[in-house]
């Protein structure tokens, strides 16, 4: 809470705005300008900049030794990054798409989640794994998935989802400074967001949660683009004298229960929004979170809305149809607050 | 299906000249200290005393030995689940080994890895792999590491031939290879992944594997340590010299089953295949045999080297048996930094 407190202390910088991917561009070149350890692998890191263009200029200014393009190698270069890691190296290692996460998981979940329990806390894996996640980008079921409850679920990892510029750049270099393996989530829909994010130097600390809009009838948990999502279904619901506290939780491990059961019990109602499945999710965790410590506080059970339990299919018409929208936030809270 | 295949190693011109009697003798107590080792571990397992697994390294001693002894103390290995060899050839002491595999706080690894995930950073040991062909990618980017800190590290990744039907190793030596990474592959062929003969899961030659990615690729025998150790001294310095990886397929025998409890192996090999290993091929035998001949030391005095390494390897059993276990609560700690 105090260090919420603290990294919120900036406002005055704030005039300047820039985009998710600048952000995201901004945090790894400061942080690989302070720390020569730091480095970049992955496919088209270099003069392509990704197919993103979120990494463009890193290679004309740290070099193809520091900014390395790799074969098409998901579990080569994340098994390359964690010996890197464990030798001296902070290896930051981009996997296009989330999806493509499935071909490392062997590095990830058995190797980089546990080698400083295994060793006894002797080795450690300061290593970032940046990828993506969500739908809607007509990308169809190998490109759109939002994965970031698998590795939410394994001891040893770290997972930051931030849902706006400035949290993306603090996050980020937070990330890169952590001696654990911390997976990175960058919604792809967002890339273009702009929002402000101060010239100074500022990192944002894991485990704890935004209140990214006070509110008193309702509290609204959401991650990564989730949370611009709720924030505009708080807006309409605020025509309905529905008044919504939008929490984002920013890293789902460490996950800040503490700021959300406080929540839960000043309004007396909550609900989840994730783009990852429902079942078995996120959403799960984080409703079992509050319904524990919040229970007698709360008027209704808590009220989860992820995406559908269908690959993701390609067809627009189809594909609007598998993840929360402000509309179907709306209706829920709505039905939550008993007034429909 | 039974078999009774031979390794058909390249054997390269005789090295003898090169390695000195002190160099051999250091050798030979290296792979008997190995020996002692996992006869104790087979004690221990098959008295009850270890919990979890043991796959024993009896039999190989001469490939960890004849390359560990060709690397820096900085220099790194990866190691696999029939890794005790590899942890005592880089240096590792027995008794916090023991105690590691019996699962006490004093182990490397405060009882949390067990057999299967010994590390020692201190030795260089980037850690033993419970998954086959696990820790390519951490050799590789140890190698990858060292090039960028130029260090003049080199890595050693040791796989059994079961590895190589992983794709992981074949990512890690196609950048290896593009990235000239001072790595070397040490392909230990002891015939059978698991309980299937290698010649029913690879197709094609070893060494062809590691070419497809220009790779210089050589095929020894792996129980005579000399030829070992000299193929190492030169890939290694090599790979030290910045010119890249290089692939050593080291042919050898498990002489014990694929773990303490594969006792009836006569469903996937001969006895007459495992009797004609151990009586012939036996790397410690097969030195001892060339250092008598050389008149370089004399049977008793190997007898007392073999005495030495078991008064050490009894004090690190007794060690590791009244050493206490981890605190409860330790359970928890180092999940994260």
């Amino acid at each position: 809470m105090k260090a919420r407190a603290k990294q919120d202390a900036a406002p005055v910088a704030l005039s300047r705005e820039i985009t998710f991917a600048q952000a995201i561009n901004e945090a790894l070149a400061e942080e690989m300008r302070r720390d020569p350890r730091v480095f970049v692998i992955g496919e088209d890191v270099g003069e392509a900049g990704t197919p993103f263009k979120v990494l463009s200029g890193l290679i004309q200014e740290f070099g193809p030794e520091r900014v390395i393009d790799s074969p098409i190698s998901e579990a080569g270069i994340t098994g390359l990054g964690v010996g890197a890691a464990m030798t001296g190296m902070r290896p930051v290692v981009d996997i296009m798409f989330g999806d493509f996460l499935t071909l490392t998981m062997d590095q990830v979940v058995n190797q980089a989640a546990k080698i400083h329990y295994m060793s006894g806390g002797k080795l450690k894996v300061p290593m970032v794994v940046r990828t993506t996640l969500g739908a809607t980008r007509r990308s169809a079921a190998q490109h759109s998935q939002s994965l970031h409850a698998l590795f939410s679920h394994v001891p040893g990892l770290k997972v930051a989802l931030p849902s706006t510029p400035y949290d993306a750049k603090g996050l980020l270099k937070t990330a890169v400074r952590d001696d654990n393996p911390v997976i990175f989530f960058e919604d792809k829909m967002m890339y273009q967001l702009k929002g402000p994010v101060p010239e100074e130097e500022y990192t944002i600390p894991f485990g704890v949660a935004d209140i990214k809009r006070p509110g008193t009838d309702i509290t609204i948990v959401a991650t990564s683009s989730m949370v611009q999502v709720a924030l505009a279904a708080a807006e309409k619901l605020a025509g309905e004298r529905i008044s919504a506290e939008i929490i984002d939780v920013r890293t789902t491990a460490p996950l800040d229960k503490e700021t959300l059961i406080e929540s839960a019990k000043k309004t007396g109602r909550a609900m989840v929004v994730d783009e990852g499945y429902e079942r078995y999710g996120v959403t799960a965790e984080i409703a079992s979170v509050i319904a524990d410590s919040a229970f007698y506080y709360l008027d209704a059970p808590v009220k989860r809305i992820g995406a559908m339990h269908v690959p993701v299919p390609f067809s627009p018409a189809l594909e609007d149809l598998t993840v929360p929208t402000p509309e179907t936030v709306v209706e829920a809270a709505k039905t939550l607050c008993g007034r429909i | 299906m039974k078999r009774s295949t031979k390794p058909k190693p390249k054997t390269g011109a005789p090295a003898s000249a090169t390695l000195g009697p002190e160099k051999l003798l250091r050798f030979y107590r290296q792979m008997v200290k190995i020996r002692l080792f996992e006869e104790q571990v087979n004690q221990l397992y098959t008295s009850a005393k270890m919990p979890g697994l043991a796959h024993l390294y009896i039999g190989q001693e001469a490939v960890a030995v004849g390359i560990c002894e060709a690397l820096r103390p900085d220099d790194y290995i990866t190691s696999t689940h029939r890794g005790h060899g590899h942890c005592l050839a880089k240096g590792a002491s027995a008794d916090r080994m023991f105690a590691e595999l019996l699962g006490k706080a004093s182990g490397y690894c405060r009882g949390k890895g067990g057999s299967m995930h010994i590390a020692d950073q201190d030795t260089g040991n980037l850690g033993a792999n419970a998954i086959v062909g696990g820790s390519a990618g951490i050799a590789t980017g140890a190698a990858l590491s060292a090039k960028m800190r130029r260090s003049e590290q080199v890595s050693v990744c040791f796989f059994g031939e079961g590895a190589l039907g992983q794709g992981l190793l074949y990512e890690s030596m196609n950048m290896a290879s593009l990235w000239k990474l001072p790595v070397i592959y040490v392909c230990e062929n002891n015939l059978y992944n698991e309980y299937t003969h290698y010649r029913e899961t690879t197709a094609g030659e070893f060494t062809t594997r590691a070419e497809a990615f220009g790779i210089p690729s050589e095929s020894i025998d792996g129980q005579d340590i000399e030829l070992v150790h000299t193929a190492a001294l030169r890939l290694v310095e090599r790979a030290r010299q910045g010119k890249g990886p290089a692939f050593l397929t080291c042919n050898t025998y498990r002489f014990h089953g694929h773990h303490v409890g594969d006792i009836d192996r006569s469903y996937y090999r001969s006895k007459k295949e495992e009797e004609e290993w151990k009586n012939k091929r036996d790397p410690i035998e097969l030195l001892a045999g060339r250092l008598v001949a050389r008149k370089l030391v004399d049977t008793k005095a190997l007898k007392e080297l073999e005495e030495e390494g078991r008064r050490e390897i009894e004090a690190g059993v007794a060690y590791a048996l009244s050493a206490p276990y981890p605190d409860p609560g330790e359970v928890d700690q180092h999940v994260y930094t």
